[in-house]
This record gives structure tokens, sequence and C-alpha cells, in this order.
């Protein structure tokens, strides 16, 4: 029974950890979709880390926090869209600036926060389900942030694929020029695209200082925005192994957390580098299975201005 | 009624040159209103973050120490923007750079003579170089993004150097302090005129400036790097090969990141510790951009920020203000530049 409660609980973690990238990796996926390159997925992270913690405190609410959290990272994303967007500056450079105006804000931000605790957020278990065994505790008795990310892939896929919106939003990704000659609302549809992607972001970013750690340190989502772009890279435009990859890294973050604290004999410094390193890895087996570049929309990265 | 973009002619020389110090001083503004309203006193901000670092030797001895890493990596960075390839890993191939420099210093601390410091420079230009060259060679040969993987292996290279100094390269008489030993007078790149700051560091970033401005006005292979970056196909049609141009810009921001980290390590910091960069690596990127992409503008940018970097640490003390308010200012700035970059392209016209 004991290791039945324990698989559990590993499992548990696994999807909490996992969470926050599934969340900001579906945002930045739309906004890639869209055709637009976005960098700042870190800054707009470690934003809604640092206010939705602040705004929680503040509040003595980690629902309000959450929400604080988003409103911070889509805050984020309208800077780089009234400079990638609206002025159709370098999205590189542009995403970059958010990244390190981010880190910075947000460490002014969290200061008076620094080492405040946080309750956990209540788990919602699910009637009938949550009581299966292993599975039960593991994924029917969760927050609910989870169910929402599980919410959100299935509306994210639904709305891309099957509505109107979708088709628009992926024909300016596809091709800028051909939309704009069609009358499709270009940047319209790309300012929808990166206002969600902070969103997601943010709320990310806030779930990971609110649930995953449950307090604020500086610099704390860790390269987690960088992944999260890296799998959107990974999925090649679908949303399935978006999930997929987001759960897998989810593991491998546990992984080399238990196996820091088992003293398996390997450094601790060499554990810490396996998400890095298999974000790389992942991305050199996804080029040798044939996909390279099978997911990217046509004229992503490329600054659009209208000629008329 | 809506702001429309409408392309501008080409910038005039004049326009060039105002537009990053426009860029410069419209992010002052901003920070100053911050400060204003965060009831902190302009005039005390004015003397720690500007008059005290340019005026006091102690101040402007120190702004161009700091000056000097960031030139260096900068204009690595410039080479490899030109061609439109984004290395943003160079904070890593600083740090292996270091490591690479350090090794050779640990390796011969006590016996080592005249060839110590000329070997270190070497091995830390080899080690920046060769860490660079895996996002190349990953690009060339997966079409994996250059930003991803350069980015990811910074945080493999600060890892591997926090192992290292707690591990293999501890100073066993450190009392376990995560540190190696003190490097020696052969490993230590000293002051250029005894009881002054300036090494010969300094020295040789300058000259780095001189040569990479030179190498990209007038050389075939800075015609190579901007063609490639502003018209791959061209560039294709013309025989320039994109693989070959993807190693040698790396390569040369590599080498000249990992030059500035054993530089740093070397005369500044005379140990190997976790951690050996304050971010000089990334706020390089900025550098690189306030200098328009050009070698010497890169130098004068460089200085600029280097004065609030210094500032900020009297800053901490004057003003409580942490480290953190300089980072959100330089992300500031590098959005003001991008502004300021934008409308020397466009107009904003109502339409």
């Amino acid at each position: 029974m004991l290791t039945m409660d324990l698989a559990a609980l590993v499992l548990a973690t696994i999807i909490t950890a996992a969470t926050p990238l599934v969340i900001a990796a579906l945002g930045e996926h739309v906004v890639e979709r869209a055709g637009v390159l976005n960098l700042g997925v870190e800054g707009m992270m470690i934003m809604g880390a640092a206010l939705g913690f602040a705004g929680a405190v503040t509040l003595n609410s980690s629902y309000a926090g959450l929400a604080i959290g988003a409103v911070a990272g889509m805050a984020m994303a309208a800077v780089f869209g009234l400079f990638a967007l609206g002025l159709a500056a370098n999205q590189v450079a542009t995403g970059l600036a958010v990244t390190i105006l981010g880190l910075g804000l947000s460490g002014l931000i969290g200061q008076p926060f620094v080492g405040q605790p946080r309750p956990p957020l209540g788990a919602l278990a699910i009637p009938g389900l949550s009581s299966l065994p292993v599975l039960g505790p593991a994924l029917f008795t969760q927050d609910i942030v989870v169910y929402l990310s599980i919410g959100l892939v299935v509306a994210v896929a639904w709305v891309l694929n099957t509505s109107r919106a979708g088709l628009i939003l992926r024909g300016v990704g596809e091709s800028h020029s051909s939309g704009h000659a069609l009358g499709l609302p270009v940047l319209k549809a790309r300012w929808m695209a990166v206002l969600f992607g902070g969103l997601c972001a943010g709320l990310a970013g806030a779930y990971l200082s609110l649930v995953y750690t449950r307090f604020w340190s500086p610099g704390m989502t860790a390269g987690r925005g960088w992944i999260a772009l890296a799998l959107v890279v990974f999925a090649a435009g679908r949303v399935g192994r978006l999930v997929a990859g987001a759960y897998l890294f989810g593991a491998i973050m546990i992984a080399q957390l238990h196996a820091q604290a088992g003293a398996i004999g390997i450094p601790s410094q060499f554990l810490s580098m396996l998400p890095y390193v298999m974000t790389i890895v992942a991305l050199i087996l996804l080029s040798v299975s044939g996909r390279r570049g099978a997911g990217a929309a046509g004229s992503l990265g490329q600054p659009f201005a209208p000629d008329r | 009624m809506a702001l429309v973009l409408s392309p501008r002619g080409p910038a005039s020389r004049l326009r060039e040159v105002l537009t990053p110090l426009a860029a410069f001083a419209v992010a002052m503004a901003i920070a100053a209103i911050t400060l204003a309203l965060m009831g902190k006193s302009l005039k005390v901000a004015l003397e720690v973050y500007i008059i005290e670092p340019m005026t006091s030797s102690w101040g402007l001895q120190e702004v161009i120490l700091k000056a000097t890493p960031l030139t260096l990596i900068a204009v690595g960075l410039i080479v490899a923007i030109r061609a439109n390839r984004w290395n943003i890993g160079a904070e890593g191939q600083f740090v292996v750079g270091g490591m690479a420099g350090g090794a050779v210093a640990i390796w011969a601390n006590g016996w080592g003579g005249f060839w110590v410091l000329p070997l270190m420079l070497a091995a830390g230009a080899l080690g920046g170089l060769l860490y660079a060259l895996i996002p190349a060679a990953l690009r060339n040969r997966f079409g994996i993004s250059e930003i991803l993987s350069s980015l990811m292996l910074v945080y493999v290279a600060e890892l591997l150097l926090d192992y290292m100094v707690r591990g293999p390269w501890r100073d066993p008489k450190a009392f376990n302090f995560p540190k190696s030993v003190n490097f020696d007078a052969a490993a230590t790149l000293g002051p250029m005129v005894t009881g002054g700051k300036l090494h010969w560091g300094v020295v040789i970033a300058a000259l780095v400036v001189l040569l990479a401005a030179a190498l990209l006005a007038r050389s075939l292979f800075g015609f190579a790097i901007t063609a490639t970056g502003e018209a791959p196909r061209a560039a294709n049609f013309a025989g320039f090969d994109d693989k070959r141009i993807t190693l040698a810009v790396f390569g040369v921001s590599g080498a000249l990141a990992g030059l500035a980290g054993v530089i740093e390590v070397s005369a500044n910091i005379g140990q190997l510790q976790p951690s050996i960069s304050q971010g000089y690596g990334f706020t390089a990127i900025i550098v690189a951009f306030l200098g328009r992409l050009n070698p010497v503008g890169a130098l004068v940018a460089a200085v600029a920020l280097s004065m609030l970097i210094i500032g900020s640490e009297t800053a901490q003390i004057m003003l409580k203000l942490p480290f953190d308010m300089t980072r959100a200012f330089m992300g500031l700035l590098l959005l003001s530049v991008l502004a300021g970059e934008a409308l020397t392209r466009y107009r904003l016209e109502w339409k």
C-alpha cells in the first residue's frame, strides 16, 4: 500500500511541475501559430510569479493571486505587442528586452515578499474518479489550475483547428502578406494571440510561486519560460505533443529532485543540468525523426508593416 | 483613423548617431520619473549613477574595467547579429572561457612562468569558441534554433563551474569554501602602471574594437556576414556558404566572450568561484544594440552601461535601490533603442 501511495504522490508532483509548462507553452503555441516569435515568455512568467505572489499575500487569497499573475503576464505581453507589432520592431530583440525588464521588475516587486510562505491551494476531488487507486489521488484530486490547464488545451486545439477565428489566426501566421491582401486583420489577430500568450505565461508563473514552490524567490522561473519555447518547437504544431512534452519535462524535473535527495552518487549539479540538456536532446530527436520545421508558421518571426 | 507605419527613406548619418542618444535620454527620463514616484532624491541619483562614476579617478577606472568585458562580448555579438545569427548564450561562453583559463592557472599554480598568462588567454578564447560552436553545429546539422540551444547551455556552464569549484578545483586550504586556490603572480593580469587599476585587458578590448571595425567595414568576411544577414538568398548565390558563416560568427563571438571571461577571472577575481559573471553576457546584448551593431558604437555604449552598473553598486547603499532596478532599466533601454530604430525606418501617421 505504501508504494502505491508513494506512486500517487510522485505522479501528483509531476503534474504540479508540468502544469506551468503546459500553460505557458500552450500560450506561446498560439502566439507562434499567428506568426509571432515571443522570446519574452520567461519575463512574462516571472512577472506573473512575483505579482501573483504579492497579490495573494496582500489580498490573502491565492485565487486572486493567480488572476493578478495572469493579468501581469498580459501587461508584459502588451509591452511586447506595442514594440513588436505596433512598431514592427525586431521580435527576437523585443522578446529579450521584455525578459530582461521582467527579471528586473519582478525582483523589485517581490523583494518585500521574500521568505513569506503561502498555504497550499485546496484540492478539488472529482467525485467517483478520485477514489480510483493511485490514479485517483494523483489525477483527480488536483487543484483547480490543473483542471483548467486541461480544459485550456482542449479549447485551444478546438479553436485553432475548427473555428473560423482559428483559421484566420493560422492564415496570418502562414503568410501575413497574403492574409493582408485577402483583407484579414493581421495585426488584430496577432495582438489577440500575443495577449493570450501573456495571460497564459503570467498564470503559469503565478502557479509556480503560489502552488509549486509556495514562496517567492528572485529568478525562480529558472529558464522554464525558455523550456516552454522549446516545447513549442518540439510540438511541431501539434497540441497533443506539446502536452506530452510538458509532462515528460515535469517528470524529468521531479526525477532529478528525487535523485538529488536520494544521494545516488551523481553530483547534484549534473542532475540539475538535466532539464536544460534534455531540451537540446529533445530538439535533436525531433530533427532526427524528420519533423524538423514541420510545424513552424511560414511568417514566424517576421515583422509586419502593412504597405497600404 | 488609426496610427499606421509608413516607410521613410534611408536615414542620414546624423540621425544614425542621434537615435541611440535619444533612446538613452528617453529611458533615463522614464527612470527618473519612476525614482521620483518612489520618493527617491533625483539629485542623489544623478550624483550616484552619473557624476561620481564619471568624474572621480576611482569611478572612471572602475567604469573602464567593467566596460572591458562588455565591449569584448558585444563586439562578438555584433558580428553574429549582423549575420542574423542570435547567440544569446554569451554568458555561458564567458563562464567556460573563465573556467578554461582558470584551469591553466590552477594547474601551473606555484611553478609556472611567463608563459602562463598567454596560455590562459588562449585557453579562455578557445574554450569560449568551442562552447559556442555547439549551438552553431546543432543549427547546421539539425536545424535547431541557436537561440534556444545557446541559452540552455548558459545554465549548463554555470552548473559545471559550480561543480568544479565545489569539487575537483576546490582549494583544500580554504576551509570548505567553494573556491579554487588564489592565482599566483604568473597567472594574474596585473595593472599597466603600478598603483593603477587598469590592466592590459583594457588594451586588448580596444584593439579588438578597431580590428572588428576594420574587418566588418573593409573585408570580404565582413561583407559576407552583412550579406548573409540582410539578403540570405543573394548571399547564397554569391557563393557565401550559409553554414560556414554560422560557424564563423559563433566562433568569433564565443572566442571573444571566452576571452572576456578569462580576463575577468585573471585580472579582477584572482580565483575561480561559483559565480564569475554579473550577467555580462546578457548586458552585452543591450550594449550591441545601443551601439547600433557597430564596434565603436558598442565601446561607447559599454562605457555608458558600465557607468550605470558602477552607480548601482553605490545606489544600493545610498538610495536603498537593489541591482534589479538597474536590470529593469536595461530592459527599458533596449525597448527604447528598438523604438528608436523603428522610428528611423518608419514614420507614424494617422490614416
